[in-house]
């Protein structure tokens, strides 16, 4: 093996030297070491804005509603893909019979020429007269062969409410695990910051879903989930740091230790992070109309995510061990 | 150089090898005869195009069902015994016996008793003496709730199998739902119509006389069914007797037959032992009367009967064509289902759309993973080149697992696979960071190294664990492809430190002990 050809350039040890000389290390670097940010002197900044960004997604959400998906409430979908791009009013008009209720027209895609009609709650006909209704109409308007159906969905509303109920439950009980294995790891005030700090992500992700009108169903959910596993990787990352800089610093203050634990350990949250989220983004931009909400909320999960692994997790183990001063 | 590196780097070896020969099936199509395995990865319905069926089983009507048909045994039971009854009747699971003579209470209780090991009695009988109430018993009913799913599971295998699709999937999920998946099937009503009936076969009398009143008014004991008319259409009603004489669970066997000319094709069955006696009894009773064939509460036809049939052989004529002929058959022959089944979630993929998303999915894998390895590239160089070495050795064996443990791939699943190339240099970035952090301190590359992936561990390990455990949560909460995706993180998660960490650490140590390093280039 050549050591030019191999990733580590190799060389002989400098003659008579019995310690090899001090080598000019040069990184490419998107953090150079040494970056003192204050983070915690910005923490209650922060945390108004973020808490003021959660309060106006989810009074959004309340107001507006989420889009949910028929997983959750039930109903017919069905996702169809005209041969020439058609005007949504046109899809739209060819729907506006009675017996389809409010039938829900989206565009897919830029093309012009995919749509998704959803037409929510239960069926009082037999299991698929909804989605025949839909077919028929549309059948009747622009004629046979001019589309495609591409997916046919239809749940019966019982589901839906047990699946709410399953899905909240599933979110809530990962967010408690990732606090109590924090908490046994490191220490309890960082298992709680953790678990508030995963909080606060998922109720920021859900604000942005109601806010882009992106649908809420069941790979949503996923999403949410997979948002609380990975979320707390960071606060992993500036925890364990935050740990060893405690035990060599003995004298400082957690806040400082705190903060310079975070500008240590900056630039590889922003790497394993941002790996994640390029990923994330070529999803949502390339992985087509079924993946996209799902997408949608990984990526935003994730941004706020590392995020709080900063501005949420770290500040609330401060508050914990300010309280636990003053005692 | 230490044997260990040389047998860990066999071992890495022999297992992308052993991947490779596993994925060969799933790119190269027929695999050759001699290749030593033949199965390609499977893809979820979500991508290969078809139908899947979620059906619940009221397990509870089945249960009315089973009380509904032990009153109408203990009905004939006092008529047979002939106990007069002022009336019979069901309220929810309880029977309520009414009788005419209150003498006959113990003789009624002995009677139940007796013969009706699966009724008890009711204690708190809300009546005056005399007045009897039973219900079913606990044991009975416990065993009803655990048998009616795994037989209805049954039936709906058997009309799938018979009916035609390549590699149809019929499980149970949970305690009382049934999934179905129809790969390639666009226009699942055949299949819905042939799983959800309940094919009860009633042979019926067809009232005549004065007693059968009109078809508005009938008489007390004739009930009003729809008919089959001439075009097949259910448009004609009909008056019958209230009294079933004989249920399909006799028949043996259901075949298709060409009929006559304006018949169709009829439906052929044969009778076991009793059937055959039954049957022989009835039809030598009734010469002259219509017989009503009556199948999940429509009369497909109501010849006459012109003499008495004791050879065990009918003939069903519904003027059907041959698949409503061959279906009626088979579901015939499979037999009636426990309980009724309820379509609960449908959901048909069409072959145009899961192309579409394989061809997404494999870009966004494309891109991002390109991304991803030209970014550890430029900003790590050496240390990076090894860790996009590893995230290839990754993906390989993560795709190969689904080939290997017969996973299906699901668009979720690949979104995955996608997700844990953004995942898995994470380890990578830890190690490299720290062998940075650790260079600056004046280490030598080997000591750097090694400090670099003793501390990242730490880190490594907690982060991993919290995501694996939230895809265990995930797995447990979803179902079908939300499952796969599921699966897909947590084989991610474990294929990723068996290369990102435990890979490139036997490149590292290979390069470590061939020569003093005097740099390392992360």
């Amino acid at each position: 093996m050549k050591g030019d050809s191999s990733p580590m350039a190799t060389s002989r040890p400098p003659r008579g030297a019995e310690t090899p000389a001090p080598v000019q290390h040069r990184f490419f670097e998107l953090i150079p070491p040494g970056t003192r940010i204050d983070f915690v002197g910005l923490r209650f900044k922060m945390l108004l804005l973020s808490w003021t960004m959660i309060a106006v997604g989810l009074a959004w959400a309340y107001v507006g509603g989420i889009n949910w998906g028929i997983d959750f409430v039930g109903g017919t979908m069905v996702h169809l893909k005209f041969a020439a791009p058609t005007p949504i009013g046109d899809v739209r008009a060819a729907l506006l019979k009675p017996e389809l209720g409010e039938a829900l027209v989206q565009e897919v895609g830029r093309a012009g020429n995919e749509f998704q009609i959803r037409v929510r709650g239960a069926e009082k006909g037999g299991s698929s007269s909804v989605s025949d209704a839909i077919k028929a109409d549309l059948r009747e308007k622009f004629g046979e062969g001019t589309y495609d159906v591409l997916r046919v969905e239809t749940v019966g509303p019982k589901v839906g409410k047990d699946l709410g109920r399953s899905a909240t439950l599933a979110v809530l009980a990962a967010t408690l695990v990732m606090g109590v294995y924090i908490a046994l790891r490191f220490e309890l005030r960082f298992g709680v910051g953790a678990a508030i700090a995963l909080v606060h992500d998922v109720l920021m992700t859900i604000g942005a879903l109601a806010m882009a009108r992106m649908e809420f169903d069941l790979t949503t959910v996923a999403a949410l989930l997979t948002v609380v596993g990975y979320s707390v990787h960071d606060t992993v990352i500036v925890s364990d740091r935050i740990r060893e800089n405690m035990k060599k610093m003995r004298r400082e203050s957690l806040a400082t230790i705190m903060n310079i634990s975070i500008n240590e350990t900056l630039s590889r949250t922003l790497i394993t992070s941002g790996t994640a989220i390029l990923v994330t983004a070529a999803l949502f931009v390339l992985g087509g109309p079924v993946i996209h909400s799902f997408a949608f909320a990984l990526l935003i999960g994730f941004i706020v995510g590392t995020y709080s692994s900063i501005y949420v997790a770290s500040p609330v183990v401060l508050y914990l061990e300010g309280r636990q001063a003053r005692r | 150089m230490s044997r260990s590196v040389l047998t860990r780097a066999a071992l890495y070896v022999a297992l992308a090898v052993a991947t490779l020969v596993l994925l060969v099936p799933t790119f190269v199509r027929p695999a050759p005869a001699f290749w030593p395995w033949h199965q390609p990865i499977r893809l979820g319905l979500d991508l290969q195009g078809g139908t899947h069926l979620l059906y619940g089983v009221e397990v509870d009507q089945a249960i009315d069902n089973t009380v509904d048909r032990q009153m109408q045994e203990l009905e004939r039971v006092l008529r047979e015994e002939q106990i007069g009854a002022a009336s019979v009747e069901r309220k929810g699971r309880t029977i309520h016996l009414q009788l005419a003579n209150k003498d006959k209470r113990a003789q009624v209780e002995a009677l139940v008793k007796d013969r009706f090991g699966n009724l008890v009695a009711v204690p708190e009988a809300d009546t005056e003496a005399g007045d009897l109430a039973y219900t079913l018993e606990p044991r009975e009913v416990q065993r009803l709730r655990d048998n009616v799913q795994e037989q209805a599971l049954k039936i709906i295998r058997n009309r799938i199998d018979q009916f035609g699709v390549a590699e149809p999937t019929v499980q149970a999920q949970g305690s009382d739902e049934i999934v179905v998946q129809l790969p390639g099937i666009q226009d699942p009503q055949r299949a819905k119509e042939l799983i959800g009936r309940t094919a009860l076969l009633e042979f019926k009398l067809v009232a005549r006389g004065p007693e059968a009143g009109t078809l508005d008014h009938p008489g007390p004991n004739v009930q009003v069914l729809p008919a089959k008319s001439e075009k097949g259409r259910r448009a004609d009603r009909i008056l019958v007797e209230r009294r079933t004489l004989m249920t399909g669970d006799v028949l043996t066997d259901a075949s298709v037959q060409q009929g006559g000319v304006s018949e169709g094709m009829v439906v052929n069955f044969v009778l076991d032992a009793r059937g055959t006696k039954e049957f022989g009894e009835i039809t030598s009773a009734n010469v002259g009367r219509q017989l009503a064939i009556v199948l999940d509460g429509v009369v497909e036809s109501a010849p006459v009967i012109e003499d008495p049939i004791t050879g065990g052989r009918g003939l069903i004529r519904g003027r059907f064509d041959f698949t409503e002929a061959q279906d009626l058959a088979n579901v015939l022959r499979n037999g009636a289902l426990p309980a009724p089944l309820k379509l609960i979630e449908e959901r048909t993929v069409g072959p145009s759309l899961g192309q579409d998303s394989i061809r997404r999915g494999v870009l966004s894998f494309v891109v991002g993973s390109a991304l991803v390895i030209l970014f550890m590239l430029v900003y790590y160089r050496g240390g990076g080149a090894i860790a996009d070495g590893a995230l290839l050795l990754n993906v390989l064996f993560l795709v190969g697992a689904f080939a290997a443990f017969g996973f299906t791939l699901s668009l979720p699943g690949i979104a995955g696979i996608v997700l844990t190339i953004g995942m898995a240099v994470d380890a990578n970035v830890l190690i490299l960071e720290r062998i940075r952090e650790e260079l600056r301190l004046g280490k030598t590359a080997r000591a750097a190294i090694e400090a670099g992936y003793e501390r990242a561990w730490y880190a490594i390990r907690d982060s991993n664990v919290t995501t694996f455990c939230s895809g265990l949560i995930l797995f447990q909460f979803g179902s079908g492809p939300v499952r796969g995706f599921a699966v897909t993180l947590c084989l991610g998660i474990l294929t990723s430190l068996a290369t990102g960490v435990f890979g490139t650490r036997v490149v590292y140590d290979f390069l470590t002990s061939r020569r003093r390093l005097a740099t390392v280039s992360v």
